[in-house]
C-alpha cells in the first residue's frame, strides 16, 4: 500500500483473528499494580505493615479463646495472666442475647417464626420460586404476630378481614367513580379495625377458641426485637416511601405540599427525639385508658423515619429518567397510576437500587437506639449482661458477638442488592 | 431515493372520498411562560390525509403536534381529534391518547421491557385485550416492521433503526386512527433513515391518518398530500408537496427550501 496515494482500494477484508495472550505473570502484575513507582511503593509496605501488625495483636487474643467459663473470674483463672477472648459469655447468655426475656420453654415460637420468614421472603427477593407462593408472603405478617406474642389466633384473622371488608367496598364501588372507591375502602377498612375486630375475634374465640400462651411486649429482647424492628420498617417504608416521593413530584399542590412538609419535619429530627415522642409523649396525646403497645409505637416511628429518606432516595430515582419515559407512557394513553406502575416505577427502583438498600441498612443498625427508651434490644442487653456479678469487666467479647451478628444481616442485604441489579440490568451494553 | 419513493405513492387520490375531519385545531395559541410559541394556529386534517409539517427549529412545528394527544397544553382556541375536543378533562385525553399514537425522535421505549413486552403492555392494560391476543397483536405490527425476530431482546440490544421501527409497531399496537410522528428519523444514522422512512410508507399506503414532523423532503414529496411550512410560531405557508416545492410563494418559504435542499 502506497500511502501518498490518493486512490486506494481493499481487496479483501481482514478476519477477525485472536486477541494475544496477556503479558507477564504474578510478577508483572505486581510490578504494575503494587510496586509501580517509589510512592506505589511505599503505600504497599506501609499497608501490609499495618495489616501484619494488627493480625499479629489480635492472634494471641483470638487464639487463647476461652469457650468453656460461666464468670469472667473463671475464664482469668484459666487463662492464667495470659491475654484471651472470655467467649464463655456468648456460651453463657446467647438465648438472652437472641430473645431477651422471652419464656424460655417458648423458643420455638421466634425460631419457628424466624424460619417462616425466610420462606415468605424467597418468592419476593427470587425469581426462581413460583409465584403463587406470594400468597404465604401475604398471610405472613399475621402469622408471625400470633406466633411471637400469642394469644387469639382470631385476633390477626379479624385483623385480615379488614383488608377483605376494603377489598369488597372497592369492588362494590369502583363502577360509580375511583375517588369513590378508595374512600369507601379506607373508611370501611377503618371502622372494621376500630370497631369491628375485637367483636369479631372475641365471638370467633367463643365458638372455636384457638390461642398460644401470651408474650407481653416487655419480655421480647435481643436480636428477636431488632428483626422485628428492622424487618417490619423495612417492608412498610418502602411502600411508604414510594408514596411519599410520588407525592413530592405531584401536580396536586395539596398533596405536595404534605409530603414535602412531612419529608422535611421528620428528616430534620433525630431519630432519638421520636423514639421518645413514641415512649413518652404519646401516651398524654392517646386516650386514656388505651393499651398501645411500645413496640408497635416504635415500629410506626422507626417506619415513619426511614421512609422519610426513603421518599427522597426514590425521588432521586424518578428524577433520573427522561422525560421521554413518561410522555411515551402518557402518549399510549396510560392513565397516571398505571404509568407509575408499570413504565416509571420499575426504572426509578432499579435506579435507586444501592440507596434504598443503604436505607435498609441504617434503618437496621438504628433499631439499637431503641435502647434508650427502655427496650431491650442486643446493645441494652449487653449492658445488662456486664452490671452481672459473673462478668463484670466483659467488654470486646459481647460487642463483637453483636457486631458480628448484625454484620451478617447487612452484608446479606448489600449481596443481595448486588445480585438484583445484575439480574435488572437491560442495557446488555 | 427520492424517485422510488414518488413511484410507490402516486394513484392514491381516491382517498377524499371521505370527507371525514381526523383533526381540527382552531384559533389554537400557546405560551410557555411569556414566550408566545404559536400563533393562531388553524389546521383541518381529513382522514387518511398525510400531512408533513416543516420549518427551522424552534417554529412551533413539534409543539403544534403535541397539542394534538395534549403532551402540551394550549391556551387558547380549540383543538378537536375524533370527534372528542381537548379540555383539561383526563377522561377525553385518555380517550384521544388511545386513538392517537405517537412516534418520537428519541424513540423513548421502555428499556425494561422486552420488544415484544413494549408492543403487549397497552393492548393489555388500556385496551384490555387478552394477553394471548395482544401477543399475536404484537407479533403481527412486529412482523409488519419487519422485526419479528427481535421479539425476545431488550431495547438496549437493537439499533436506532430498529428501535424507531419498534416504536412504530408498539403505536400501531394499540389500532390508532392517528399517527403523530415527532422528527421520527432525526436521531437516525443515515444509513438506518431508510428502513424507517420504508416503515412510514408502508403504513400511509395502509390510509393511516399522519402528521409528520420531518425534514425529509423526499419523503414528503413522495407521500404527502400537503406539506405546511411553519416559523415562528404560526403556519406560514401550506400547500400540495408538488406545487410547495416547485412554487413556494412566501419569501421565507423560499429561503428555509435553499437551505435545506441546497438550491
Amino acid at each position: 500500500m502506497n500511502i501518498h496515494n490518493a486512490s486506494w482500494v481493499r481487496q479483501d477484508i481482514i478476519a477477525a483473528s485472536p486477541r494475544p495472550a496477556a503479558q507477564g505473570g504474578v510478577a508483572e502484575w505486581a510490578r504494575k499494580n503494587l510496586f509501580n513507582g517509589w510512592l506505589s511503593t511505599l503505600l504497599t509496605v506501609a499497608s501490609v505493615t499495618i495489616v501484619v501488625w494488627m493480625a499479629m495483636a489480635l492472634a494471641p487474643w483470638l487464639s487463647n479463646s476461652i469457650w468453656r467459663a460461666n464468670s469472667l473470674a473463671e475464664c482469668r483463672q484459666i487463662l492464667d495472666g495470659a491475654s484471651g477472648a472470655c467467649w464463655g459469655v456468648i456460651r453463657d447468655r446467647w438465648p438472652q442475647l437472641l430473645f431477651g426475656f422471652y419464656p424460655p420453654h417458648l423458643y420455638w415460637r421466634p425460631v419457628l417464626t424466624f424460619a417462616l420468614l425466610i420462606a415468605a421472603l424467597a418468592p419476593i427477593l427470587f425469581r426462581a420460586i413460583p409465584q403463587r407462593a406470594l400468597w404465604f408472603s401475604a398471610v405472613y405478617p399475621g402469622f408471625a404476630y400470633w406466633l411471637i406474642w400469642g394469644g387469639s389466633l382470631w385476633f390477626p384473622v379479624a385483623v385480615y378481614c379488614g383488608v377483605v371488608v376494603a377489598a369488597g367496598l372497592l369492588y362494590l364501588t369502583a363502577r360509580v367513580s375511583r375517588g369513590l372507591a378508595v374512600a369507601s375502602a379506607t373508611v370501611g377498612a377503618a371502622l372494621w379495625w376500630t370497631y369491628a375486630v375485637q367483636l369479631v375475634s372475641a365471638l370467633a374465640d367463643d365458638v372455636l377458641p384457638i390461642a398460644l400462651t401470651p408474650v407481653a411486649s416487655r419480655e421480647i429482647g435481643g436480636f428477636l426485637l431488632s428483626i422485628i424492628i428492622g424487618v417490619t420498617g423495612i417492608a412498610l417504608s418502602l411502600p411508604l416511601g414510594i408514596l411519599l416521593a410520588l407525592g413530592r413530584r405531584s401536580s396536586l399542590p395539596l398533596i405536595h405540599l404534605l409530603s414535602v412538609t412531612f419529608i422535611e419535619f421528620i428528616r430534620g429530627v433525630p431519630l432519638i427525639t421520636l423514639l421518645f415522642t413514641a415512649s413518652l409523649l404519646l401516651n398524654y396525646f392517646l386516650p386514656p385508658g388505651t393499651n398501645f403497645d411500645l413496640i408497635l409505637r416504635v415500629v410506626i416511628m422507626v417506619t415513619l423515619f426511614a421512609s422519610a429518606y426513603m421518599a427522597e432516595v426514590i425521588r432521586g430515582g424518578l428524577a433520573a429518567l427522561p422525560r421521554g419515559q413518561y410522555e411515551a407512557a402518557e402518549a399510549l394513553g396510560l392513565d397516571y397510576w398505571k404509568a407509575q406502575r408499570l413504565v416509571i416505577l420499575p426504572q426509578a427502583l432499579k435506579i435507586s437500587i444501592p440507596g434504598i438498600v443503604n436505607s435498609f441498612i441504617g434503618l437496621f443498625k438504628d433499631t439499637t437506639l431503641v435502647m434508650f427508651i427502655g427496650l431491650l434490644d442486643p446493645i441494652a442487653l449487653a449492658a445488662a449482661i456486664r452490671a452481672n456479678t459473673d462478668w463484670q469487666g466483659i467488654y470486646w467479647e459481647l460487642f463483637i458477638f453483636i457486631g458480628a451478628v448484625f454484620f451478617v444481616f447487612c452484608f446479606g442485604m448489600s449481596r443481595y442488592s448486588i445480585h438484583l441489579e445484575r439480574r435488572l440490568k437491560t442495557d446488555h451494553r | 431515493m427520492t424517485k422510488t419513493l414518488m413511484s410507490q405513492a402516486s394513484s392514491q387520490n381516491y382517498r377524499f372520498m371521505l370527507q371525514d375531519v381526523a383533526v381540527e385545531i382552531t384559533g389554537m395559541n400557546k405560551w410557555y411562560g411569556e414566550f408566545h410559541v404559536l400563533r393562531d394556529i388553524n389546521l383541518k386534517v381529513r382522514r387518511g390525509e398525510r400531512i408533513v409539517i416543516c420549518g427551522p427549529s424552534g417554529s412551533g412545528k413539534s409543539t403544534m403536534i403535541r397539542c394534538i394527544n395534549r403532551l402540551e397544553e394550549h391556551q387558547s382556541g380549540k383543538i378537536v381529534v375524533d370527534g372528542i375536543e381537548l379540555t383539561s378533562d383526563l377522561k377525553k385525553i385518555d380517550e384521544v391518547r388511545r386513538e392517537v399514537g405517537m412516534v418520537f425522535q428519541h424513540f423513548n421505549l421502555f428499556p425494561h421491557l422486552t420488544i415484544l413486552q413494549n408492543c403487549m403492555l397497552a393492548p393489555v392494560w388500556v385496551r384490555k385485550v387478552p394477553e394471548k391476543q395482544a401477543r399475536e397483536l404484537a407479533m403481527h405490527f412486529l412482523e409488519k416492521v419487519k422485526i419479528p425476530d427481535q421479539a425476545q431482546k431488550y431495547p438496549g440490544q437493537l439499533s436506532g433503526g430498529q428501535q424507531q421501527r419498534v416504536a412504530i409497531a408498539r403505536s400501531l399496537c394499540m389500532k390508532p386512527k392517528i399517527m403523530l410522528f415527532d422528527e421520527p428519523t432525526s436521531a437516525l444514522d443515515p444509513e438506518m433513515i431508510k428502513e424507517v422512512l420504508d416503515t412510514m410508507i408502508a403504513l400511509a399506503e395502509d390510509g393511516m391518518t399522519m402528521l409528520c414532523v420531518t425534514h425529509e423532503m423526499g419523503f414528503a414529496q413522495a407521500v404527502a398530500d400537503r406539506v405546511i411550512f411553519m416559523d415562528q410560531g404560526q403556519i406560514v405557508e401550506q400547500n400540495e408537496p408538488k406545487a410547495f416545492f416547485s412554487a413556494p410563494a412566501s419569501e421565507r418559504t423560499r429561503k428555509f427550501l435553499g437551505q435545506i435542499l441546497g438550491r
